[in-house]
């Protein structure tokens, strides 16, 4: 009987790293990944980096233009956040199971929310570059159709997660529908969601640099700029502020959160 | 009298926790309506962007077509980025199992573990994007540096994931163990491995979901192969709504495919957690 | 059986009366079937029963929470089970439900919470804002003082012991100002010395202010101490209905079937208390 655990289980490992070598020599196949390269490059990536990649003097001259870029860019990424956490709460009400007013609207609410959560941020970007062309509008409409999307399904589970306990009680006092909401629902999701709306600004922040990066706008444009005209100086510049904006904000949301919850 | 008074008090007493929500609120409110407010609109003309925004999304959504593309091209492509979400999600689940365990606070020393901490946060704290361009500058634009570019963040998301999961287990089972006389990596490939294998898997299986849609934008945004690469010249480029029609509808298929299957997961994880 | 409740207590007009209440969910065995008593105003009734008899189901057709599948409930000379979504809301006011699970919003405070009983009488736009009369807040102080919640007033409600909680839950029922008070496995969460607390105040809000309380509850011995009438259910079926004197060994064995003998131990403090 023993021998036979430890032969399964052998047995088991050995389909599974053989599955395993068969997808990697796949995917380096279809994808041409050159693993020695990949090797090199890294080490050569680290050495350049070293020699190239830091501040200079020179560099800081264009601190009060890219702080200007970095403060557009929180400001879109928060704006983006709070009204999508509108129309987010309102769908998630109809969408959760604890709050829909009837299964139908319930599952057209969670088919919305999981089609605007897997297009892909790029592809709402580069549709509402063609007619709203490279401004700021784009890269905010971009972010606010993603977070959307996102948020209608975090607070879909938050709602379903926290309230069902207090929602059964409210009703048998006699409360109506929007009692309930008001008076158990949202006060016993509200932190939950509030936390989800901290990651959302992180995670708009963060994203709002690759939309830039299409759309031209924020702080995004301004790593491309310097990027493409060789000043790496200028460019790790960027990516430090960066760095030091989301770590503060992170932090911050951390303090916030730990009150809260 | 005094306790008339006291029940005319408002009913929502301040607490901090109140405060600290509300003023948050208020504070992100006001930013939005100043951002808001501060757009440049005159640019372009908002009321034509948005009626041809919408046509173009009902041209993409309702008349998707293949043009450049075969289905079997788009299909061969999808494939391309799966190839790469596989080869990110593994580089990034081998290094973070180390780190994972360097990580795990039942494993190692406190300061090992802060440490390795204050890295993956500096890794996450760098959009991934910028990672695949500081690397395409020594590997050049293409797929190893999309590889190697997000592989940084499946590290950082990963030795959270492990880290957390080796942390399950109980501290008295690794006591027994080290009592019984069995040294760091036996007690490693004997119990904590086996003991967190499913959630294990079950985060790598979540982060192989996100690395799909990492892997779709870096081929719009850096040039790598696959699926996002089409949909980046055919916006871009062709300004071809039909294809882009076409390639998203391909992108969500899988997305969603990708997306039950880990919420599966996902619940799993919960309800053994519970 | 009947005849004994006539000789302890002279009640006209029965508060509630259930009349072949049966209750189906998704084809298998009924969860109830055929259920038929009636409660006189001011009766402190016990529902005891193993788990999954359908004690719990029981309790929520009464303000159809969960609605039977055929019989009629009516309630103070009105036909629950006939009655419009509006018309319900505004009979639910008028009984008050306590859980195991006190079913609190844990993140607000514990007058909040007693306040929630309100919501029923109010319009939806005062209920929405939370806005409360002086005198709504006076009886919910007065009340909570009455619990022994004094010192807990503004705290919020994950900061209580589950005795505290309940009796929030307990506050939360009496401001509605109901007539039936619906006890759904209020102490199962609880250890004893808070369970004896939230039994004793359940007992005072039957004797004092002469509302009627059904409880549904897993320890015999306490059904025994605190009630005037004790009904047992087994699969879905009243067996028993009577005075706690009349619940005798063998009517216990026929409730509890296969359970009983654990429960034989139990009976045995009836006489111990």
């Amino acid at each position: 009987m023993q021998s036979d655990i430890f032969a399964k289980r052998k047995k088991d490992s050995l389909i599974f790293f053989f599955l395993l070598i068969l997808l990697t020599v796949g995917s380096v196949v279809i994808t041409q990944y050159d693993v020695s390269k990949g090797f090199t490059s890294l080490l050569k990536a680290f050495i350049w980096g070293g020699s190239n990649f830091y501040p200079d003097g020179k560099s800081l001259t264009i601190l009060p233009d890219v702080l200007r870029k970095l403060w557009d860019t929180i400001l879109m990424s928060i704006a983006a956040t709070t009204v999508a956490t509108v129309f987010a709460t309102l769908l998630a009400l109809v969408g959760s199971r604890t709050t829909r007013m009837n299964r139908l609207f319930s599952l057209v609410a969670r088919g919305i929310a999981s089609l605007f959560r897997n297009i892909p941020l790029v592809a709402w970007a580069m549709v509402l570059m063609l007619a709203f062309s490279q401004s700021s509008i784009t890269g905010y409409l971009a972010l606010f159709l993603g977070s959307f999307g996102f948020l209608t399904r975090a607070f879909i589970e938050t709602i379903d997660e926290v309230s069902n306990d207090s929602v059964e009680a409210l009703s048998a006092t006699g409360a109506s529908y929007f009692h309930i909401i008001f008076q158990s629902v949202l006060p016993s999701s509200l932190p939950q969601m509030i936390s989800w709306i901290l990651f959302m600004i992180d995670t708009n922040i963060r994203d709002a640099t690759l939309v830039g990066l299409l759309t031209g706008t924020g702080i995004g444009f301004s790593f491309d700029l310097y990027y493409k005209s060789f000043n790496f100086h200028a460019a790790s510049l960027v990516v430090i502020l960066i760095v030091i904006t989301v770590i503060l904000i992170e932090m911050v949301s951390n303090t916030i959160r730990r009150v809260i919850m | 009298m005094k306790k008339i008074e006291e029940a005319i008090l408002p009913v929502k007493p301040l607490t901090r926790e109140s405060l600290t929500m509300w003023i948050l609120l208020l504070v992100l409110s006001l930013l939005t309506i100043y951002a808001l407010a501060a757009i440049d609109y005159t640019s372009v003309d908002m009321g034509k962007a948005m009626a041809d925004t919408l046509n173009n999304f009902k041209t993409i959504f309702f008349h998707p077509a293949a043009h450049r593309l075969s289905l079997w091209d788009a299909f061969y492509e999808v494939l391309i980025t799966m190839g790469l979400a596989f080869l990110t999600t593994l580089f990034g689940g081998v290094i973070a199992m180390l780190l994972g365990l360097l990580a795990a606070q039942n494993l190692a020393p406190k300061q090992v573990t802060n440490i390795i901490k204050g890295f993956v946060a500096f890794i996450r704290a760098v959009p991934s994007i910028l990672w695949v361009l500081i690397f395409a500058v020594a590997a050049g634009l293409g797929s190893v540096a999309a590889v190697i570019g997000l592989t940084f963040h499946s590290v950082s998301y990963l030795t959270k994931a492990y880290s957390e999961s080796f942390e399950e287990l109980d501290r008295s089972v690794i006591e027994a163990l080290m009592a019984s006389g069995a040294n760091w990596w036996q007690i490693i490939f004997q119990a904590v491995i086996p003991s967190s294998v499913s959630s294990l898997l079950s985060w790598t299986f979540m982060r192989f979901e996100i690395n799909f849609a990492n892997a779709v934008a870096m081929g719009a945004a850096a040039g790598a192969a696959g699926i996002g690469f089409d949909l980046f010249m055919d916006s871009g480029f062709y300004f071809d709504l039909r294809e882009i029609g076409l390639v998203t509808y391909f992108i969500i298929a899988f997305a969603i495919v990708l997306e039950t299957i880990s919420t599966n997961l996902k619940s799993k994880i919960l309800i053994k957690k519970a | 059986m009947k005849l004994e409740l006539g000789v302890n207590r002279e009640f006209s007009e029965p508060l509630l009366e259930l009349k072949h209440v049966t209750k189906y969910y998704h084809g298998a065995a009924p969860a109830l079937e055929d259920i038929n008593f009636s409660v006189a105003e001011g009766e402190f009734i016990s529902v005891i029963g193993p788990s999954g008899a359908g004690k719990s189901t029981l309790l929520r057709c009464i303000n159809r929470m969960i609605e039977a599948t055929s019989g009629e409930i009516s309630f103070d000379g009105v036909l629950i089970s006939k009655l419009k979504k509006r018309d319900l809301r505004k009979l639910r006011t008028r009984i008050g439900m306590i859980f195991q699970h006190y079913n609190l919003v844990d993140k607000l405070s514990v007058i909040e919470n007693v306040l929630h009983g309100r919501l029923g009488y109010k319009s939806t736009l005062a209920g929405v804002m939370g806005r409360y009369s002086p005198e709504e807040k006076l009886q919910a102080m007065r009340i909570i003082d009455l619990l022994g919640l004094h010192d807990q007033v503004y705290k919020r409600c994950d900061q209580l012991s589950g005795g505290q909680k309940q009796r929030v839950g307990i506050a939360r029922a009496l401001i509605q100002d109901p007539k039936l008070i619906l006890c759904d496995e209020p102490i199962a969460s609880l250890d004893p010395n808070s369970a004896k607390i939230i039994m004793d105040h359940l007992r005072d809000v039957s004797a004092q202010m002469g509302i009627t309380v059904i409880v549904n509850l897993h320890q015999v011995s306490v059904a025994l101490k605190y009630s005037d009438r004790i009904i047992g259910v087994n699969q879905g079926k009243i067996v028993f209905d009577g005075s706690p004197s009349a619940l005798t060994a063998e009517k216990i064995a026929e409730i509890y079937g296969s359970e009983s003998n654990d429960l034989m131990v139990e009976l045995g403090e009836r006489y111990a208390i």
